[in-house]
């Protein structure tokens, strides 16, 4: 049955459910055709988390001697870079997803909303990779992790979370407005330090810290180092804002991408 | 009567036109803010909703598809064809009416259908069955025979940027037939491939249909659309004109062009081969007086076909002009090839190549003719355009008595005496 809808839909998840495999294709593709005629291929997803946390460590740990909760500079802020990598690709892979498959868009008839979610989930393979060399550093820096380490599957989750809602926003924007692409990195950027992936929570001054965790991105990198490290100036309701904020942002993004989901095809 | 397959009813279709009539594109919002004053001054202006223009691609289209059957729909570009079969498709939404489809859908929309260029065949072909909607194994258990039908075993793990386009088209046209959609939606795809592919395609679609499925078949080539389909639909600006038994529609049609331009335009038509050194532009058809006709009648002398060509080259070209007519089936009846007569064509700049005909010998119906220019010597055509022109032959006074030669269902007719005298000599 085909008719115009009108208002707001559900999503039925019963049929997302019944392209679950085109989820995982599109998703694989998606990793598949990032390394494609690279030279480094995966080497690329170590190296720049890796010189970016170098960097960190040298100037904010070295030079300025910032505080680092008491874990090697190195380590905190490749723990952040962790957590931050993992949002930022997934955005930025979401974000543009749409565009980039304008193609399927227009073509063919399958529920939007996967295209997405399946180029978000494909950060994860990414994260894995430098989750790796996570487990490296910490073995050279005799880290040894605690039982908090089993907690680390559901930060992982809520980075997602928020980056899914991210993307649903600023894919569906872009569709209708190409400034997104332009100005996604810029965003990103700003994000970034806006959130303690260089210098520690701790550096906030108390009375801007309930501020500070309204980006759920504090309580979500806070957390993988809770998590990893042991050490980390993450609190309760530090935790519960990033929850909170995050199913916000998904739960908005997904009404505003069935909102737009409509004009898809006649637009991209 | 067989159960319905598609339930079309009051389907109407609207884009808001900007000025130059193009459906809205995406904007900038440096854009819309520029115009956010413009536009709240334009509606406050009294009288202002009647300024914004709504183009209706479909307007009020309500008709039923019986399961099991081929469904031809043709129409003039811009009728809405295309926009039709995208809202089955669910591509689009549709702003008024309703669609009740009783199936799963397959679709093959033009030919980049969901194609990735990195991608391998291989990896296409389950991304391709995923769209659809179909699990792995369902895909894995079609594989072998969708790459049996695409002929390409040897090419499964080339990336897709590499195919041919005709190898491009034989995977998708295989992918979307196999995967067992109990409605096909085809459009205008076929006109890629060669020749036996596209009669392989054919005879699919006719197979789909015998196994109890539905196909909607989009397409310009009359050809196609008379051998396939056992009833047609007829669009014109949105609206059905016509649904009945195909051969009915299509001479409508066909009809229709009495009031229309009766030159083919050739210019735009992305479905052909060569080397492009030269390209035929324009076709249509002229009488004795050098008028131009949109039809020939049966007996007709010195009539013309014409065809005007452009170079894209600075050089004179020369080399052997031919053309073909065929029967709606795609059977070959004759070629008129200069060639064989010793005519080097000559063409400098931008020329007409004329094909005349002493006489007209073909019984009433439509053909379909190709053209060709090429080298001479050799099969390397500078521009071959297959279906450029569907030529319709009307009843005519064939033996010049005053009478029509009565409709018959052979193609050709020609002079003859029928004679009967007394013998004069002894027995033999």
């Amino acid at each position: 049955m085909i008719q115009p809808t009108k208002g707001l839909t559900g999503i039925s998840i019963r049929e997302l459910w019944s392209f679950r495999d085109l989820i995982i294709i599109l998703a694989g593709r998606d990793v598949k055709l990032r390394y494609k005629q690279t030279a480094l291929g995966v080497v690329w997803v170590i190296m720049q988390p890796v010189i970016a946390s170098l960097i960190f460590a040298v100037i904010f740990g070295l030079f300025a001697k910032l505080p680092s909760d008491g874990s090697p500079y190195l380590l905190f802020a490749f723990c952040g870079m962790l957590a931050w990598g993992l949002f930022s690709a997934a955005v930025q892979r979401g974000g543009a997803s749409l565009v980039e498959n304008a193609s399927l868009v227009s073509k063919t008839y399958f529920p939007r909303i996967i295209i997405p979610l399946s180029s978000t989930l494909s950060a994860l393979i990414d994260f894995c990779v430098s989750l790796a060399i996570m487990i490296v550093f910490m073995l050279v820096y005799q880290v040894t992790p605690t039982w908090r380490l089993v907690t680390l599957p559901l930060f992982v989750f809520l980075a997602m979370l928020a980056a899914a809602g991210a993307s649903l926003w600023l894919t569906a924007l872009n569709v209708y407005y190409r400034d997104f692409m332009y100005a996604l990195p810029f965003i990103l950027q700003v994000w970034m330090y806006a959130t303690p992936v260089a210098y520690a929570t701790s550096m906030i001054p108390e009375a801007y810290r309930v501020w500070f965790s309204l980006n759920p991105m504090v309580g979500i990198v806070e957390g993988f180092r809770w998590a990893l490290l042991g050490e980390s100036s993450v609190t309760v309701s530090m935790l519960v804002a990033s929850t909170l904020v995050s199913g916000f942002v998904f739960i908005g993004g997904l009404i505003f991408f069935r909102r737009f989901e409509r004009g898809f095809a006649d637009t991209i | 009567m067989s159960e319905t397959a598609i339930k079309i009813s009051h389907l109407g279709k609207s884009y808001n036109l900007s000025h130059a009539g193009a459906p809205v594109r995406y904007k900038t919002i440096q854009e819309e803010l520029l115009r956010f004053p413009k536009k709240v001054w334009q509606t406050m202006r009294p009288g202002a909703n009647l300024q914004r223009e709504t183009f209706w691609a479909l307007d009020d289209v309500s008709f039923d598809v019986n399961e099991g059957e081929v469904l031809g729909v043709i129409g003039r570009n811009g009728a809405g064809k295309s926009t039709l079969l995208k809202i089955l498709a669910r591509i689009t939404e549709p702003t008024t009416g309703r669609v009740e489809l009783f199936g799963r859908v397959g679709v093959l929309l033009e030919v980049a259908t969901g194609f990735h260029w990195e991608l391998s065949g291989r990896e296409n072909i389950f991304l391709r069955g995923a769209i659809l909607g179909m699990t792995r194994r369902e895909i894995e258990k079609k594989f072998d025979e969708i790459v049996d039908f695409a002929e390409m075993e040897k090419f499964l793990d080339t990336p897709v940027k590499r195919y041919s386009s005709g190898m491009y088209v034989r995977l998708a046209f295989a992918v979307a037939a196999h995967l067992e959609p109990e409605i096909l939606l085809v459009d205008e795809v076929l006109a890629v491939g060669d020749l036996k592919f596209q009669q392989k395609c054919i005879g699919k679609m006719g197979e789909v249909a015998r196994s109890g499925r539905t196909v909607l078949f989009v397409s310009h080539q009359m050809a196609f659309v008379e051998n396939l389909c056992t009833r047609t639909v007829l669009l014109d600006g949105g609206r059905v004109k016509a649904l009945g038994p195909t051969h009915e529609i299509v001479s409508m049609y066909m009809q229709q062009a009495h009031d229309e331009p009766v030159v083919f335009d050739l210019a735009s038509r992305k479905d052909r081969q060569g080397n492009g050194l030269f390209r035929f532009e324009r076709v249509w058809l002229e009488d004795q007086d050098n008028k131009v006709v949109n039809h020939f009648k049966v007996g007709d002398r010195s009539v013309s076909i014409k065809t005007a060509v452009a170079p894209h080259s600075a050089e004179t070209v020369e080399g052997t002009a031919a053309l073909v007519i065929n029967d709606v089936s795609g059977y070959r009846l004759m070629t008129l090839r200069s060639e064989d007569k010793d005519d080097l064509i000559h063409a400098d700049g931008p020329s007409e190549i004329s094909f005349k005909l002493d006489r007209i010998h073909l019984m009433p119906g439509t053909y379909y003719c190709n053209l060709y220019f090429g080298r001479w010597g050799g099969n390397e055509p500078y521009d071959f355009v297959e279906n450029a022109l569907a030529l319709r032959i009307e009843p005519g006074d064939f033996h010049e008595i005053g009478k029509m030669l009565p409709p018959q269902p052979e193609k050709f007719i020609v002079n003859f005496d029928i004679t009967c005298q007394p013998s004069e000599s002894a027995q033999p």
